[in-house]
């Protein structure tokens, strides 16, 4: 096994029931993933399928009922990088935060010093280009303004794996569009490993190197698609035959999977 | 034909139109009204219809008023409608329709206050305002001592001490008691009940039980009463603002490695925050409400005291200067608590332009 094939993160019959006063829901059902290092894998599912579930309990936010995960930390890591942090579908910026020590938050938590961690904040501000809002509070920034500092919070911490949740989910169509693009040209820096949960399979194929689809409620693995598109990528990608073919492959999986959702919903 | 107030185009009279008649309207009425010498027996009747003219004609004025000059307009009707009120007021007494012993003129109330700010009482060793004007005779002669001690005879400071006092001595713990429910959900099963229970009780009625505990002399029977009030609701607000903590910021703040004191100094406390200065702002209020009470009924000091005791000597405009004084009290008491939260919570700073200022029931 060689450095660059090394695995990153690898869950194995992931299984979890949540109990509810009219019985138990099972959210996840056996779902398993392996993610090699700097891959960037994107999980695609009918809502309530349980991928958020997934990637909480990859987090450690939420204990899975049963199987097991874990992330590997890399071998040549300095002690104390995080292993993984989350940016999360409502941002989750603390409004009492600038956006200065937000981004700097968790370096915060890890005791750095005050002078270097905000040098590393500064820089992710720039990047993610709010140099300009530095020193306002979130209620002063629109939602993709919040979205940039929470994926800069992110970055700036640096951690093993990113663990996105929806990011731009509560964005209007063309912030997304424009943030997709952001994303792409931030992670392209790094490439640092991610796994990207979404319900967009156009997202998904834009921003993936693979696309993992799950089944409906209980959540497990239905398909894997490898994405081939070369990178550096960028939004003109959307505008391919290649591409619009790939997501049609993927929705045709997708769609039996939406319709039982549906069907379920309306029983 | 569809009755509408907007102002449609050919709509029966233009708005100037009805405010000369409504202007009309008010001279014939208030001439009539004094002619006939109907004020006396129906001044409340006078009062509304009046009332409601004037309310017509600014209504109907606004509509000539600029966009960008409403607030100004709004601003003017604030501050206008009050100065109004003392008019009338002043009027009806000169008039003779009020009774100017119980209803004293602003003009003799205001100088009543005066008298009141100036006044030295000799008999009991005090005054209004501790006679700030000969504090640099009394630090010339005995130095410290004798500003302290001009000090120690103002009403107004002693009150403002019984207040800040009990209102630190309460919120303090208050605030302990709370974030600990808050967080804990043991400590919150264990003494929800009996906290609900003390809640209820109107915190004057410890008063006698506090007078039984730490002797009926002094101050600190006082000072722990306003303690005890301002104790259940400070803690109630902190346990409220802990418990409705989004817990998407709690799991983030882990995620991002946050612990324990950590976790509370960066994430929980700045989140309660707004909510427990709502409650500290309720606190003060009530502190107010109570220590008047207290000095109504055992105090020979202090802003409660003296407005007692001018209805005890049936001087009613100094009775209504008291209550001005404590009036101003609860005014800067509050808007200070509010300055000191923009300090605090500087994020709330520019989205809370506007504040209400809380005045409790009592």
């Amino acid at each position: 096994m060689t450095i660059a094939n090394a695995k990153k993160i690898v869950a194995e019959g992931l299984t979890k029931i949540f109990p509810s006063p009219r019985g138990q829901v099972v959210a996840l059902k056996g779902f398993s993933l392996e993610v090699e290092d700097g891959e960037f894998v994107c999980i695609v599912g009918p809502s309530g399928c349980g991928k958020s579930t997934f990637l909480r309990i990859l987090a450690g936010l939420e204990p899975p009922t049963c199987g097991r995960c874990s992330i590997f930390p890399s071998p040549d890591s300095p002690p104390g990088k995080p292993l993984n942090n989350v940016v999360f579908q409502e941002y989750a910026i603390f409004p009492w935060k600038t956006v200065r020590d937000n981004v700097a938050f968790g370096l915060q938590m890890r005791g750095v010093s005050k002078k270097e961690r905000l040098e590393i904040a500064s820089e992710w501000i720039r990047r993610v280009g709010l140099t300009d809002f530095a020193d306002c509070y979130p209620h002063e920034l629109s939602g993709g303004m919040k979205q940039r500092v929470s994926i800069a919070r992110a970055f700036a911490n640096d951690p093993e794996v990113l663990l996105m949740d929806e990011p731009l989910a509560a964005l209007d169509a063309q912030t997304r569009a424009v943030m997709q693009g952001e994303l792409l040209r931030i992670w392209e820096s790094d490439r640092k490993t991610v796994v990207y949960i979404t319900h967009s399979i156009e997202e998904a194929v834009l921003l993936g190197d693979r696309v993992v689809l799950m089944t409906a409620r209980p959540g497990t693995n239905k398909a894997s698609f490898r994405v081939p598109f070369s990178r550096p990528r960028d939004l003109r990608l959307t505008g391919t035959a290649e591409f619009a073919q790939l997501n049609y492959r993927i929705w045709e999986a997708l769609q039996t999977e939406v319709l039982k959702t549906m069907e379920a919903r309306l029983a | 034909m569809s009755k509408s107030f907007s102002r449609k185009p050919g709509s029966a009279r233009p708005a100037w139109l009805n405010i000369v008649l409504a202007v009309l309207g008010l001279a014939v009425f208030n001439g009539a009204f004094s002619l006939l010498g109907l004020w006396k027996s129906n001044w409340i009747l006078a009062i509304s219809v009046n009332f409601v003219l004037i309310v017509l004609v600014l209504e109907w004025l606004s509509s000539y008023i600029p966009v960008r000059r409403l607030s100004a307009y709004e601003r003017i009707l604030a501050f206008g409608f009050p100065v109004i009120m003392l008019a009338a007021w002043e009027l009806l007494v000169r008039g003779g329709v009020l009774n100017p012993t119980w209803f004293p003129p602003p003009s003799r109330v205001m100088k009543a206050l005066w008298e009141l700010a100036t006044e030295y009482d000799r008999f009991n060793k005090t005054s209004l305002l501790g006679r700030p004007w000969l504090i640099p005779q009394m630090y010339s002669q005995q130095g410290w001592a004798g500003v302290k001690a001009l000090f120690g005879e103002s009403h107004l400071w002693v009150t403002l001490m019984r207040i800040f006092s009990g209102f630190v001595a309460g919120s303090i713990p208050g605030l302990i008691v709370g974030v600990a429910m808050g967080y804990s959900r043991t400590i919150r099963c264990m003494l929800d009940p009996v906290i609900s229970a003390l809640y209820v009780i109107p915190k004057i009625t410890i008063l006698p039980l506090m007078m039984l505990i730490f002797t009926p002399f002094g101050e600190t029977y006082k000072i722990v009463t306003v303690a005890i009030s301002a104790f259940f609701v400070v803690l109630i607000n902190a346990m409220a603002g802990v418990r409705e903590i989004e817990p998407i910021y709690i799991e983030a703040a882990r995620n991002y490695g946050a612990t324990g004191v950590q976790l509370f100094r960066h994430v929980v406390l700045p989140a309660a925050v707004p909510m427990i200065f709502a409650g500290l702002r309720l606190a003060l209020g009530t502190a107010l409400i109570v220590i008047v009470a207290i000095e109504f009924v055992r105090a020979k000091s202090g802003v409660g005291y003296i407005t007692w005791y001018y209805w005890e000597v049936l001087n009613p405009p100094k009775m209504y200067a008291g209550l001005i004084v404590i009036m101003i009290l609860g005014i800067v008491l509050t808007y200070g608590l509010m300055a000191f939260e923009g300090v605090v919570m500087p994020w709330r700073r520019r989205r809370e332009q506007r504040q209400v200022l809380d005045v409790p029931e009592g």
